[in-house]
């Protein structure tokens, strides 16, 4: 078995009061807590690390709001690897593997975990380089397919439902304005034309109260 | 391999047009009734618990899984194919109820001449107008006589909407180029979203006739002549890949399961996936005497029966038929053969995104809710001066809006791709987007068909099956004609910035388009030119009948579950008043 993993981030940092879901419990910290050491189930703590880098430069914490550090993109993606996403449960996956027209697909062999686990490499310390030369390493490899999938997966993380372990305190629906899993909008769809209406979101457990069946967790 | 006792009828795929025809016969009948469904069933609550965009709609829990089996695709013969190794253009279901459970449910019926688009086309333009290596038929059925089945289908899933021509009296308001109605329909127009709202002031000032998009996501409460009683929608958004958490689209497991379930000759086995049809050939005619099937554990079964329906979906019926060695193959290059011919995939486009200066709320809708026009439809525009035949209607509805899928669809003055300027770009348009679709016809063509791949294998072992498949002049120039126009009317709803489709290049296996996949098991008038006759029966084997998409001879310009449901239900008609008495070809 793996030596155990953990990835530690600065409540202070995280941006107030926000909910991880972990290991299907729910944490909360404030600004004044300690720093959260949250365990890894895929990366090591270095990768982890350089992805938590990655998405915040992809998605980054600035003056139009937090970004994908507060919303723990990382721990999102860590979670989406361990799972079956991670080793292509769901893809189909046999061989003879040729190279095809783009309007194929990925015609790959290479799973998820495999493609961050070899791209990963390349960004060997890229979490200590300075903002600018992240920039400049990630433009570098900005039209790899292993670039593609962090950039998708960093979108998942910002805006899934936090039971999945990102969107933490559903930040990224308060950036769009989505209310989440809302139940009802009968009352409301016909009114509202031309002006924002936004209800304050809630997440599927809050919104259902039962239990969720999680794809990562099959 | 076990023997399992004889029934009457076995039907393969538990979808919409598998248990409907177990809800017709076997609520009819006292006849022995199995339903073979590949996927599994659904806990009655998971939909409630399922409002969550990256399992269904990201990573498609509902939909059939490729590490099972997938189709393999080139866009000629002169290409090697590869196997689609995720999901992209179209999305198969698996489980019980199959797509009907994770579609949008707008249901709009096909305008009458598509059934008779060979003969009323070279009427009209000459036969030297059409492509030279198209594959277009009539469909050997007229939409008068599919009227009543259409209009059951409308009452058995109390489908909203307004119509614009009952019995020849045109209404305002309603769609006045659909076909005769012989009623109004069952349930008032859903809500408006304000997009949508938009889209119906653009059309109409354009000098359009916009009408509410017919929804199986029903307005109100209503109970269905089985007694089966669904709440109107709530707008909650979740529909395009969810099962609906209240029951108000209709889906087969709530609205035909019910009634099912009520029935002890009906039983349902899930997770037991068909391989192969078993049937005799012989001097008069094919029989077909049951069919094989695998369960969950790996065990294989035969299911002995006396009448056998292939309701599994256009793919899955036409690879069934050729593993089976049912009928002769398609040969596209000698024309012979009519299993796997007229492979088509209706011309869908995002024809226009549409970027506004106010918010559109629209996390607030339904799959179906939203207005649309036909005024460029099939022929009823002149197309002498035009460079393609037929059209398509425009459709402006506010569905698919969920964030992890929508937030990076943005105007073209935004280049960067990641970092702060992406990023506020995204919060920025991610509620001010709205799109203009197109939903156009796709002709048949001799080279588009289906057959057995020579290479690639499912997890049992049987081959994949191969589509060839491309886009061909009609549809390009159809596709820029449909942008264009697209275009103005997302002008007319005061757009600040839009983004016109760029053109049907070589068909992308990887764009979501519809699951709107159609030909394969195709009907007709003749068994040259057709598998199955106008009830869906096989010509040779008439104790086997094909139900679904796969009979559609070409892609007519709207959703294809109406149409499906009524051939259905004129199947079953047939079937109940001609072929129990009386065992036999229907035509």
């Amino acid at each position: 078995m793996r030596r155990r993993h953990f990835l530690t981030l600065s409540a202070a940092g995280l941006g107030g009061i926000l909910t991880y879901t972990l290991d299907g419990r729910v944490l909360r910290r404030t600004a004044k807590d300690e720093p959260v050491r949250i365990p890894l189930r895929f990366f090591t703590e270095p990768e982890a690390l350089i992805v938590s880098a990655v998405a915040a430069r992809i998605f980054p914490s600035d003056d139009s709001g937090p970004g994908a550090r507060e919303a723990g993109v990382a721990i999102y993606i860590d979670r989406q690897l361990a799972g079956p996403y991670g080793r292509d449960r769901f893809r189909y996956t046999h061989p003879p593997y040729e190279d095809g027209p783009p309007e194929l697909g990925y015609q790959g062999k290479a799973t998820p975990r495999e493609i961050y686990r070899e791209g990963l490499k390349i960004l060997k310390d890229f979490h200590v380089l300075s903002p600018e030369k992240q920039d400049d390493a990630l433009h570098q490899i900005e039209r790899s397919y292993f670039f593609k999938l962090l950039r998708r997966n960093t979108i998942e993380g910002m805006f899934c439902d936090p039971v999945h372990g990102g969107n933490a305190g559903m930040i990224g629906w308060q950036l769009l304005g989505f209310p989440g899993p809302r139940m009802s909008n009968v009352d409301d769809i016909e009114k509202h034309y031309g002006e924002s209406f936004r209800p304050k979101p809630a997440s599927l457990r809050e919104v259902s109260g039962g239990k969720v069946r999680l794809s990562e967790d099959e | 391999m076990r023997t399992l006792p004889h029934v009457d009828v076995v039907i393969v795929g538990g979808g919409w047009t598998g248990l409907l025809m177990a809800k017709e016969l076997g609520s009819r009948t006292g006849l022995s009734i199995v339903v073979l469904e590949r996927g599994a069933a659904h806990k009655s609550d998971e939909y409630e618990s399922g409002m969550d965009e990256l399992d269904y709609s990201i990573r498609f829990r509902m939909m059939q899984d490729l590490s099972l089996d997938t189709v393999t695709f080139r866009h000629s013969t002169k290409d090697r194919a590869l196997p689609l190794r995720q999901h992209g253009s179209f999305l198969p279901g698996t489980g019980m109820g199959g797509a009907g459970e994770h579609w949008s449910g707008v249901f709009p019926r096909f305008l009458p001449d598509c059934f008779e688009l060979y003969s009323r086309t070279v009427d009209k333009y000459g036969v030297a107008r059409l492509p030279e290596d198209h594959a277009i038929q009539d469909w050997g059925v007229t939409y008068d006589e599919l009227e009543p089945h259409y209009m059951r289908a409308e009452i058995l899933l109390g489908v909203s909407g307004k119509a614009g021509n009952i019995r020849g009296k045109k209404i305002e308001g309603g769609n006045i180029f659909e076909g005769w109605r012989s009623a109004e329909y069952p349930t008032p127009p859903t809500k408006v979203p304000y997009f949508s709202e938009l889209f119906r002031e653009a059309a109409d000032s354009l000098g359009y006739h916009s009408y509410p998009v017919p929804a199986a996501t029903t307005s109100t409460l209503y109970t269905n002549p089985d007694g089966v009683t669904r709440p109107g929608c709530s707008y909650c958004g979740f529909c395009e890949n969810f099962g609906c958490m209240i029951g108000a689209k209709s889906q087969p497991t709530n609205t035909l399961l019910p009634v099912i379930a009520k029935r002890k000759n009906v039983s349902i086995r899930s997770n037991a996936t068909v391989r192969r049809i078993v049937h005799e050939a012989s001097s008069k005619g094919g029989k077909s005497r049951g069919v094989i099937y695998v369960n969950a554990a790996g065990q294989e079964f035969f299911q002995p029966a006396d009448l056998v329906f292939l309701s599994s979906w256009t793919l899955s019926n036409t690879r069934l038929l050729l593993l089976s060695r049912i009928g002769e193959p398609y040969n596209p290059a000698t024309g012979q053969g009519t299993v796997g011919r007229n492979l088509t995939h209706q011309v869908m486009l995002n024809a226009a995104t549409a970027f506004f200066e106010k918010p559109l709320n629209r996390f607030m809708g339904s799959g179906a809710s939203g207005f649309m026009f036909n005024d460029l439809d099939g022929d009823l525009i002149d197309h002498e001066a035009l460079p393609f035949l037929r059209g398509g209607a425009f459709v402006g509805r506010s569905a698919r809006a969920l964030p992890i899928g929508e937030c990076d669809v943005l105007p073209k003055s935004v280049t960067a791709t990641w970092g702060s300027e992406w990023k506020k770009a995204m919060l920025h348009y991610y509620d001010r987007t709205g799109r203009v679709n197109f939903i156009g016809e796709h002709f048949a063509y001799k080279g588009h068909y289906m057959d057995l791949d020579p290479t690639y294998k499912d997890s049992l072992g049987d081959p994949l099956l191969r589509l060839t498949l491309d886009w061909q002049e009609n549809e390009r120039k159809m596709a820029e004609f449909a942008a264009l126009k697209a275009t103005e009317v997302a002008q007319a709803m005061g757009a600040k910035e839009i983004s016109t489709f760029t053109g049907l290049k070589s068909y992308d296996a990887t764009r979501y388009q519809s699951s709107h996949i159609q030909g394969g098991a195709i009907m007709g008038a003749t068994p040259e030119k057709s598998v199955v006759n106008t009830y869906l029966q096989h010509w040779q084997t008439p104790n086997l009948f094909v139900l679904g998409a796969s009979s559609f001879p070409q892609n007519a310009a709207a959703n294809p579950t109406p149409t499906i449901l009524a051939l259905t239900l004129r199947t079953a008609e047939a079937v109940l008043e001609r072929y129990l008495k009386t065992p036999g070809p229907l035509a």
